[in-house]
């Protein structure tokens, strides 16, 4: 079986490692057709930071989906960490989604009759790691987003803020390639929002790719791409500032 | 690695429940029942048919009972004062057996008088039985101080008797009978003997109440007097009046009331059987007669036996169904309660087979528990019904084995389909679930 996720292949900061082609979304619904994504191209490069925004009904969400493998193309491929996903059946999808995509959802999505321990156990749960090494993992990840102190707490029990530090830990357990942010500061108040951008902006300095949905400028202010999606296609896509500093900075 | 996520799945599974107790506990009492049930049912049957078996044992599976039996009423004329009814076997019969039939080996000839038994000044009913010294060899009974009746005793007709352990008990309290003296009727026996309790008597009595006549209502729960047949037919007569509200007086005549043939060997008992009816028909125009076979009852009451525990099974059986669908029940309610937890372990990389094991495991857990439970009150019930009702019970290392894989089959049967609809929930919708 699985045993560890192998970390060892080094991508390269310029080789993409999530690339789509021609990737199209159809909803049925009833006699109709939606289409809701329309041919989209994207790649995105180890490292990046990319916001992904749009008004509501642009197809944000349908994207995020299918980045986070939860949903399949209905045509175009999908290619994440040089595999391509889209022909990939229940249970090779769910191991994509286990070992090389980390969640953090709006509303957090804790399981609350676990302790913040074990909740960030799950995903290596799947993955095979024994009781021991997954409990040492998320005690680590636990201290690292500054909730050591509260490691024997329900969920029900942390703030918004707290919860979704939580959540980012549990999304990191098993290494992923992408981390995967859907509206992270959408259910919080602006200073637990500030302290969430804080750890992704410190996650994305320590050389992890992040993905963000999200309205919130602050984020799309942090990112390095911003990608504007309307009505099922790229609007536009805008390089920060930063971003040119940054690259300036490799060359 | 298998054994650790069974071990963390187990460990989850028991934190769920936990968290609804009452509501686990409530599901759990179905398979109790259910369980216990199965196990109580099958011990009263099992206890049942054991009891019988083992009386039919009793009368000698060698054995081939003839009893008298009071054939149904001839209407005579009416106003007539006295009739004489003669019936039932004969001393003829039983020497015909001893001449026509081969394979027997031994024949006891019995006589059943019910009489009033007195000692010193106390007195009770008791069941006189005029019979032969060979009586042993045909019954359990064993002879416990003193001797059996010989056959000086019967040669010379000698006023003795041999008593079983009940009469002392009901007719001698503390005294020692042996050498005691007790009147039957207007004559004194001397007690030679003592027997342990007729258990034949009170056994071919019962087994006879269900077989159609009740007629002869020997008292089961009187103590037994052996006296010798030469004894019997001498001081009591063959007479007997009956006094009956309609038609007057009656006297009845019987000289025996049963005579028991044992053959020699146990593939000897039905055809034995066959020559003795034979003999029966050609000889007693009056049906006054009739014939037990202790081995046939045997397998008739291992037939009923059967039909007994199928019953019982069936009912026991419907009550786990009843409890599997409460479990059923349960579980989808759990399953779309939990709908966004799956929505979460799915995103997480929990594949379809995960979730199913998640949830198969818990109602497993559900039902082994209350299996557990259920062969715990189920042991005890039968306990508490021997206790109250004087029943026999046993309960069989089977059917606590097969409880309790009645209650894991019940988990994985009614479990499965819940747990398989948790698993094909689509993650989208699940994590968008409230």
């Amino acid at each position: 079986m699985i045993q560890k996720v192998d970390n060892a292949v080094n991508f390269e900061t310029d080789t993409p490692i999530l690339v789509m082609e021609k990737l199209c979304k159809n909803y049925q619904l009833g006699s109709v057709e939606l289409r809701v994504l329309k041919e989209i191209d994207l790649a995105i490069t180890s490292g990046e930071y990319v916001a992904i925004m749009g008004p509501s009904g642009s197809g944000k969400s349908t994207l995020l989906n299918l980045i986070g493998c939860l949903d399949r193309p209905t045509s175009g491929d999908y290619i994440l960490g040089g595999q391509s996903v889209s022909i990939l059946d229940d249970d090779e999808l769910s191991m994509i989604r286990g070992r090389r995509i980390g969640f953090v959802f709006q509303s957090f999505n804790l399981i609350n009759q676990l302790n913040i321990v074990e909740n960030i156990q799950v995903p290596m749960y799947y993955q095979g790691f024994t009781e021991h090494e997954s409990a040492e993992r998320a005690r680590e990840l636990a201290t690292l987003v500054g909730l050591g102190d509260r490691m024997k707490h329900r969920p029900s029990e942390l703030s918004g803020g707290q919860q979704q530090r939580v959540a980012i830990a549990r999304a990191l357990a098993n290494d992923p390639l992408i981390v995967l942010a859907d509206e992270p500061t959408g259910n919080l108040d602006s200073a637990s929002g500030e302290e969430i951008l804080t750890i992704l902006d410190n996650l994305h300095e320590q050389g992890k790719t992040l993905i963000a949905v999200t309205h919130d400028e602050g984020i799309a202010e942090g990112a390095e791409r911003v990608i504007r999606l309307l009505d099922g296609r790229i609007q536009r896509q805008e390089y920060n500032k930063k971003t040119e500093d940054r690259k300036q900075k490799t060359e | 690695m298998f054994l650790f996520r069974f071990k963390r799945t187990v460990k989850l599974g028991v934190k769920s429940l936990w968290m609804h107790k009452l509501r686990s506990t409530l599901t759990a009492l179905g398979i109790i029942f259910g369980v216990s049930s199965v196990i109580a049912m099958l011990a009263i049957g099992e206890g049942a048919s054991r009891d019988a078996q083992e009386k039919i044992a009793q009368l000698g599976s060698h054995n081939i009972i003839i009893a008298t039996v009071k054939p149904p009423e001839e209407q005579t004329a009416g106003g007539q004062q006295q009739t004489l009814q003669e019936y039932g076997l004969t001393y003829a019969d039983a020497e015909r057996f001893r001449n026509a039939i081969p394979d027997v080996q031994v024949i006891v000839p019995n006589r059943r008088v019910s009489q009033q038994a007195q000692y010193r000044t106390h007195r009770i009913s008791a069941e006189v039985i005029g019979t032969v010294p060979w009586y042993t060899d045909i019954s359990q009974l064993r002879v416990k101080f003193g001797r059996f009746l010989s056959s000086t005793d019967m040669h010379y007709k000698q006023g003795v008797c041999v008593v079983d352990e009940r009469l002392v008990k009901d007719l001698f309290g503390f005294d020692d009978p042996l050498g005691q003296d007790i009147k039957i009727a207007s004559d004194y026996y001397r007690v030679v003997g003592i027997t342990t309790e007729r258990a034949v008597a009170k056994m071919a009595s019962n087994l006879e109440e269900k077989d159609a006549t009740g007629a002869k209502k020997s008292g089961a729960n009187l103590g037994g007097i052996y006296i010798p047949l030469t004894t019997v037919r001498d001081r009591f007569g063959e007479m007997s009046l009956q006094i009956s509200s309609g038609s007057g007086r009656t006297i009845e005549r019987v000289e025996l009331q049963e005579i028991i043939v044992k053959v020699r060997d146990i593939d000897q008992v039905l055809g034995t059987r066959q020559s003795v009816q034979t003999l029966m028909k050609r000889f007693h125009k009056k049906n006054d007669y009739e014939i037990t076979v202790p081995l046939e009852l045997m397998r008739r009451a291992k037939e009923f036996q059967r039909i007994f525990t199928i019953v019982l099974g069936s009912i026991a059986a419907i009550s786990l169904l009843v409890g599997g669908i409460g479990i059923m029940n349960i579980m989808l309610a759990t399953v779309s309660e939990r709908t966004r937890e799956i929505g979460i372990r799915r995103a997480l990389g929990a594949r379809k087979r995960d979730i199913i094991f998640q949830f198969l495991s818990e109602t497993l857990i559900l039902t082994l528990f209350g299996g557990i439970l259920g062969i715990i009150l189920g042991s005890s019930i039968p306990f508490m019904v021997t206790h109250f009702s004087q029943m026999r019970t046993v309960i069989s290392i089977t059917s606590l084995f097969l409880a309790f894989g009645i209650s894991a089959a019940v988990g994985i049967t009614f479990g499965l389909y819940p747990a398989y609809r948790a698993a094909n929930m689509d993650p989208i919708e699940s994590l968008r679930h409230e």
